[in-house]
């Protein structure tokens, strides 16, 4: 009987590894042989640890699975048992997703190379090798591919430009410092598909002519590092990595550096510098990491979603993927569902849904039962949308227009209980611990915000302060982290201007 | 990295072991991550000893090395309790209680959030976001991720490790 349990950090988090344990001895005490696999999560996160067992008709799932389940579950032979959720593909939040990007996610051992041969792995960097660089460039901008980061870059761009750029040694940066609340979709692919981007990062690095790959993740994952290590120690057994990738004359190496807790490092000049051994501060540009990046040298620097993109493009080819999508918000956006709301988890889609089918249809409103009152869009810098936004499609251009960004397509609910000048008031708080200090309207800006928007109810000085403060943070900063800390504060206090008001005691003073 | 340390208790810097960790990893400034968080698995912080060790071998001013160890949140100058519980006050975790679970786990350690109990059995951390968003609120002890955290969990938790 093949049995499969995640190894996804959200699964060990609620006991995946019980589980797994119980299972096993359950199966000895039973004198039943079980083949258990540590396999990615399938995404629906409400459901871990979601267990599922091979049958003649496919595998079937059950969850959530406790301890105290297991013996039940073997007693109705996996069954018809209460925890029964039939098979994952049938579930709509999984039937109505587009899986591209996390096609493999969850179906096997994520660091057996075989397994990810035997459902279409390497394809993409096989045919990539089979063209010239500037053709694998020329196919990922055709594309019309993205910076799934936040930024929304178009990447073939960042890629010729490192190619063209003047220099002996180029790298390929993989961002893992997925920082943002709210987001977990570079977590799930690099514990759940690491060779994924593994392969994607083969396929930059033939693309631009870089021999030096590096994953700069954040250490808040450390069972994404300990599933990496042992990918990236396969591939180069496998001959995936090394100095005949595919025993072709193209030479690749990849590693591994763990980062140390500093949100602003996912800002790309950040990032670099602390790769360098430095405070994690961010560089003025120009010039671009594309031209002096890692150690001066011409750098891709591109987010896991990106990079993971890619395999399935040069697999399948840049039509089918640009042909997804609305307008220039083409291909799939894994899309993470999460904070308040019913169903969490990853729905990859193609760019165009609307905000209240992902929240209302798929997450299927609030967790806890109560009226869904807030998303926040993008992580800690993205604006909050209201019951008023539903409609909103979920493309870069639209949210761009709506006064907020879909950032890393992290969507967090918030139920009727949310005191929304205390988010506001958490933005500024954030902004003030994370900020690398280097520009005066993120440093000092985002201290003095916190203070002053405390007293919004108490002082009618206050809201206009921060309106004028926030227009300084947001022309005047270096980078996303002061520049787009205005888009939490501001949103708030346009779309819930009830939570800023004077209470009556102080109105009448 | 959390994951990987804490496991040992935070011993006294000793020479040879801080030499052997400079030579396994290199004496490039690149390499300074990764030893500042080989030394503080095998210590438990980094000490102001070692930090003139570090920048001697890599030809870095004490006070570039000291900048570096203060910029980021993992790293820690003094020792911590014997135990690490981190709570996320992140977002996704606020919308379903982060703040009042952090004000009952402070309220039952008797600490605030970067403070040790008086026994040194805990210290007690915020963090920003540990990708566990889908099971809010979540947190970690002594590197071990958990979710759906609630006050009687933690609670169970923590008694656990200081029985």
């Amino acid at each position: 009987m093949k049995v499969y349990v995640p190894l996804d950090s959200a699964a060990l988090a609620v006991g995946a590894d019980d589980v797994a344990e119980a299972i096993r001895a359950e199966a000895t005490k039973r004198g039943v042989t079980v083949d258990l696999v540590r396999n990615g999560s399938r995404g629906l996160l409400w459901l871990e640890p979601l267990v599922e067992v091979e049958t003649d008709t496919g595998r079937v799932a059950f969850g959530p699975v406790t301890v105290a389940d297991v013996a039940g579950l073997f007693d109705t032979g996996f069954g018809a048992h209460d925890l029964a959720i039939g098979g994952v593909e049938d579930l709509p939040f999984f039937a109505r997703q587009t899986r591209l990007t996390f096609a493999r996610c969850g179906l096997a051992d994520p660091v057996s190379l075989t397994a990810y041969e035997a459902m279409g792995g390497l394809t993409g960097l096989r045919k990539a090798l089979t063209l010239t660089p500037a053709q694998v460039v020329e196919t990922v901008t055709a594309s019309g591919l993205r910076g799934r980061g936040g930024a929304g870059f178009p990447t073939g761009i960042k890629w010729k430009t490192v190619a063209d750029a003047e220099g002996d040694q180029r790298y390929i940066v993989c961002n893992a410092d997925e920082g943002d609340s709210g987001t977990f979709a570079d977590r799930m692919l690099m514990e759940g598909d690491p060779f994924t981007l593994i392969e994607g990062m083969a396929i930059a690095g033939y693309a631009v002519g870089a021999t030096q790959g590096v994953i700069y993740l954040r250490s808040e994952y450390p069972n994404a590092a300990i599933v990496l290590e042992k990918a990236l120690t396969a591939a180069r057994a496998m001959g995936l990595l090394g100095d005949k990738v595919l025993g072709q004359a193209f030479k690749f190496a990849i590693r591994l550096q763990i980062a140390a807790g500093a949100y602003v490092c996912g800002e790309e000049t950040s990032l670099l510098n602390s790769m360098e051994g430095r405070r994690g501060i961010v560089r003025t540009k120009p010039p671009l990491p594309a031209v002096k990046g890692f150690l001066a040298s011409p750098t891709v620097v591109n987010n896991v979603l990106t990079l993971g993109s890619v395999p399935h493009i040069l697999a399948h080819g840049a039509e089918g993927y640009a042909a997804l999508g609305l307008g220039r918000s083409k291909g799939t956006m894994p899309i993470q569902l999460g904070g308040n709301l019913r169903h969490t988890g990853l729905f990859e889609a193609p760019f165009g849904i609307t905000l209240g089918a992902l929240v209302n249809d798929i997450a299927g409103g609030t967790a806890t039962g109560r009226p869904l009152r807030a998303v926040q869009v993008g992580g800690p810098l993205g604006a909050y949308m209201s019951a008023n936004d539903m409609d909103l499609p979920f493309t870069y251009e639209h949210f761009d227009a709506a006064g907020g960004l879909i950032g890393h397509a992290g969507i967090v609910g918030f139920d009727d209980q949310i005191d929304m000048l205390e988010m506001a008031r958490f933005a500024f708080e954030f902004c003030a611990k994370e900020s690398c200090g280097k520009c005066t309207p993120c440093r000092i800006g985002s201290v003095r915000g916190a203070e002053t928007i405390a007293r919004a109810r108490t002082d009618a000085t206050a809201i206009p302060l921060i309106k004028d403060l926030c227009v300084t943070m947001k022309d005047g900063s270096l980078c996303a982290l002061g520049g787009f800390t205005p888009y939490p504060v501001m949103s708030a206090i346009t779309k819930f201007p009830e939570d800023f008001a004077l209470t009556e005691t102080e109105a009448a003073e | 990295m959390r994951g990987f340390l804490l496991a040992t208790t935070p011993a006294p810097d000793t020479e040879p072991r801080l030499s052997a960790i400079l030579t396994a990893i290199g004496d490039q400034q690149a390499d300074l991550m990764n030893i500042l968080h080989a030394v503080q698995a095998e210590f438990g912080f980094i000490s102001e000893k070692s930090m003139r060790a570090i920048a001697k071998a890599l030809n870095l001013t004490a006070a570039e090395v000291h900048g570096v160890v203060t910029f980021y949140h993992d790293f820690k100058t003094a020792p911590s309790g014997t135990h690490v519980l981190r709570l996320c006050r992140a977002e996704a975790c606020k919308s379903m209680g982060a703040d009042h679970l952090a004000a009952e786990v402070a309220s039952a350690l008797g600490i605030g959030f970067g403070e040790t109990t008086a026994d040194g059995a805990v210290t007690l951390e915020e963090v920003f976001c540990l990708g566990l968003c889908a099971l809010a609120p979540a947190g970690d002890l002594d590197g071990k991720q958990y979710a759906r955290l609630s006050s009687e969990r933690v609670a169970l938790l923590a008694g656990k490790v200081r029985a």
